[in-house]
């Protein structure tokens, strides 16, 4: 599970010693986030969102368990209960403010930890568990960041509630019964907001299951590397603790900058000024937007306005917009290069960029009104982006012709490796 | 009880076998099966408990009078807490719908298939987008009507026209038309 020049775990105070022996929770640690893991010498600031995302999960746990303290689920107080945390709850403000953008931070913070996959190839084998179980964690995201929106029942609460459950009512002949179900009525109200509200408080700690899984995938062949090269030799790693705890605590400080100016300076920026507006299910707000982690996908469940052949726009839509996740499912087997840091892959770099206006396109879109010229940009976009990932992808790995590998990491890093070229001649 | 004793000879245990079912195993199939039912019955409750409920299911029908609503005006109503539109169209608004190739719309449907027989002023569709299901404008004084006259659902840009049918946008139906009966002339009960 680990390379042979790992450290190894000394305890060498007695009371260590006897947990060891008991239940060797700090060896785990260390060989896990510690001194015990070998890490490639050469990451850069790109690798530091992961750690970023597990702080992120913590700080929503802890917010939002203190926040269940005081909030009620039930339609008839919900918003009043949100309000009384805002306004009379010692520090409820901060709090509240803290877990709205906290989920903001850590949307950011894995968007960026998933383009950083998309470029240095970290989908690639021996990795592919690692991927897989990242997109799964992204999906469980997506349903909690949801069904927490709805609970504050303001009118963004309600009408996001009304239109993500009507995305089921898309399905033929079991759709509405279904919608139906998970509603728990004809329309959301308490029956959906209680269920909601168990199931935003269950699902983070389904997320940290599925992140320790995510965690053990990566450690069985350790961390990738800007090079893509894989560790050859101890001189290509540096152990996680001091090396890497540092480097993501200097990273961890940046991201809390610029976390707090938004908690402390402008906390409502990313919020809709709708949602202090209690819900009205007569009353549809003007401009319905999701929030802005869910814009491109939202983008592209609006680009479907015509049929396709027998299947309605609805449904497209709605296939179109499941299917923008479920796509990265197959990534690991849709890009076949054998190299896989875009550093050394001319034409995949240039796609990569494509790729990365193509969503910024879509994210610009899906927060537009549904009206002209958004709605064709989104169906240019949308088209783009399966392009790229069923077409463009499995074309370019047959075509592009890569630049020369290093030898290994340190070489690299250093210019040489002369240690590891004697090593591999022998 | 001879094979449960636990002889090791293979012949002993090959020639109980000859015989039919042995006992283990039918103890077997019957203790997994019986458990298997019984865990598949317990899924029951856990899922039909997110059904709606009875008080929900029970809400009752709707009685709106008619009487206030002039041509040209609409008013929104409440069905099973979701809202309901009631038109009162001008013969302008129905001779517009009429006018209208029935066979080039998307849920092609008459006016009169939407109406009474006798009153086909009387509109009265849910006010519930069949896109995604938000509510549509045009039903309130000043509201947008989309440029077919009839809603326009803000949300995804869906245009229903004077007979609440969908002429443009991404909803793949016209608006819902309830149950409903006309109790008296001014009376109508929905659902």
């Amino acid at each position: 599970m680990s390379f042979p020049w790992a450290n190894h775990y000394t305890p060498s105070h007695p009371v260590m010693k006897w947990m060891d022996e008991k239940l060797p929770l700090p060896r785990l640690v260390y060989n896990a986030v510690g001194a015990g893991y070998p890490v490639p010498r050469n990451l850069n600031y790109m690798w530091n969102f992961g750690v970023l995302a597990g702080f992120c999960l913590m700080l929503q746990i802890v917010t939002g368990v203190i926040l269940a303290m005081h909030y009620a689920a039930n339609a008839g107080v919900a918003f009043a209960s949100t309000e009384h945390i805002m306004r009379d709850v010692n520090w409820g403000w901060m709090l509240r403010y803290a877990h709205a953008n906290g989920a903001s931070a850590f949307f950011v913070v894995v968007y960026l930890h998933i383009f950083r996959g998309f470029y240095f190839g970290s989908y690639k084998a021996p990795r592919e568990m690692i991927w897989l179980l990242g997109v799964v964690i992204f999906l469980l995201m997506m349903a909690t960041a949801f069904m927490g929106y709805v609970l504050p029942w303001g009118q963004m609460s309600f009408w996001g509630a009304k239109v993500i459950t009507g995305l089921f009512g898309a399905i033929p002949v079991v759709g509405e019964p279904i919608q139906q179900w998970l509603l728990g009525g004809f329309a959301p109200d308490n029956a959906a907001l209680n269920r909601f509200f168990s199931l935003h408080f269950l699902l983070p700690f389904v997320i940290a299951g599925v992140v320790i899984l995510h965690i053990w995938a990566l450690h069985i062949p350790g961390s990738s590397n800007p090079t893509g090269v894989e560790v050859k030799s101890e001189s290509d790693t540096v152990p996680f603790h001091p090396y890497y705890t540092a480097k993501d605590g200097f990273g961890l400080g940046v991201f809390l900058l610029i976390y707090c100016a938004f908690l402390f300076f402008m906390p409502n920026q990313l919020g809709h000024p709708d949602n202090y507006i209690p819900a009205n299910p007569l009353s549809t707000p003007a401009h319905i937007v999701p929030e802005w982690y869910f814009w491109p996908f939202y983008a592209i469940l609006r680009a479907f306005t015509f049929d396709i052949f027998f299947i309605p726009a609805k449904l497209m839509g709605v296939l179109a917009m499941f299917s923008a996740i479920l796509v990265w499912f197959f990534l690991p087997w849709l890009d076949n290069s054998p190299v896989r840091s875009g550093h050394y892959r001319p034409m995949f770099k240039k796609f990569f960029w494509i790729l990365v206006i193509d969503m910024a396109v879509l994210f610009y879109c899906g927060g537009a009104p549904a009206e002209e010229p958004f709605v064709m940009m989104s169906q240019i976009a949308t088209a783009y982006y399966f392009l790229h990932f069923l077409v463009v992808l499995p074309l370019v790995a047959l075509m592009e012709k890569p630049k020369p590998l290093p030898f290994s990491i340190t070489e690299a890093v250093l210019g040489s490796d002369d240690a590891a070229k004697l090593a591999a001649k022998s | 009880m001879a094979d449960t004793t636990g002889t090791a000879d293979p012949a002993v245990i090959a020639g109980t076998e000859g015989e039919g079912i042995r006992r283990r195993d039918f103890i077997n199939i019957a203790a997994v099966g019986a458990a298997g039912v019984g865990g598949i019955a317990t899924l029951v409750p856990l899922i039909s408990q997110m059904a709606p409920s009875k008080d929900v299911l029970a809400e009752s029908s709707t009685e709106v009078d008619l009487a206030a609503i002039q041509p040209g005006q609409a008013i929104k109503a409440i069905f099973r807490k979701q809202p309901l539109f009631i038109r009162n169209l001008t013969a302008k608004e129905i001779a517009e719908a009429n006018a209208v190739d029935v066979a080039s719309l998307r849920d092609p449907q008459t006016l009169d298939e939407r109406t009474k027989p006798g009153k086909e002023n009387w509109l009265i569709t849910m006010g519930v987008c069949t896109h995604l299901g938000c509510v549509p404008l045009g039903a309130a004084e000043g509201e947008v009507k989309g440029e077919f006259g009839g809603y326009f659902c803000p949300c995804h840009g869906s245009s229903y026209d004077t007979a609440a049918r969908i002429r443009k946008g991404p909803a793949p139906k016209n608006l819902e038309v309830p149950e409903y009966e006309f109790t008296s002339d001014t009376v109508v009960k929905i659902g």
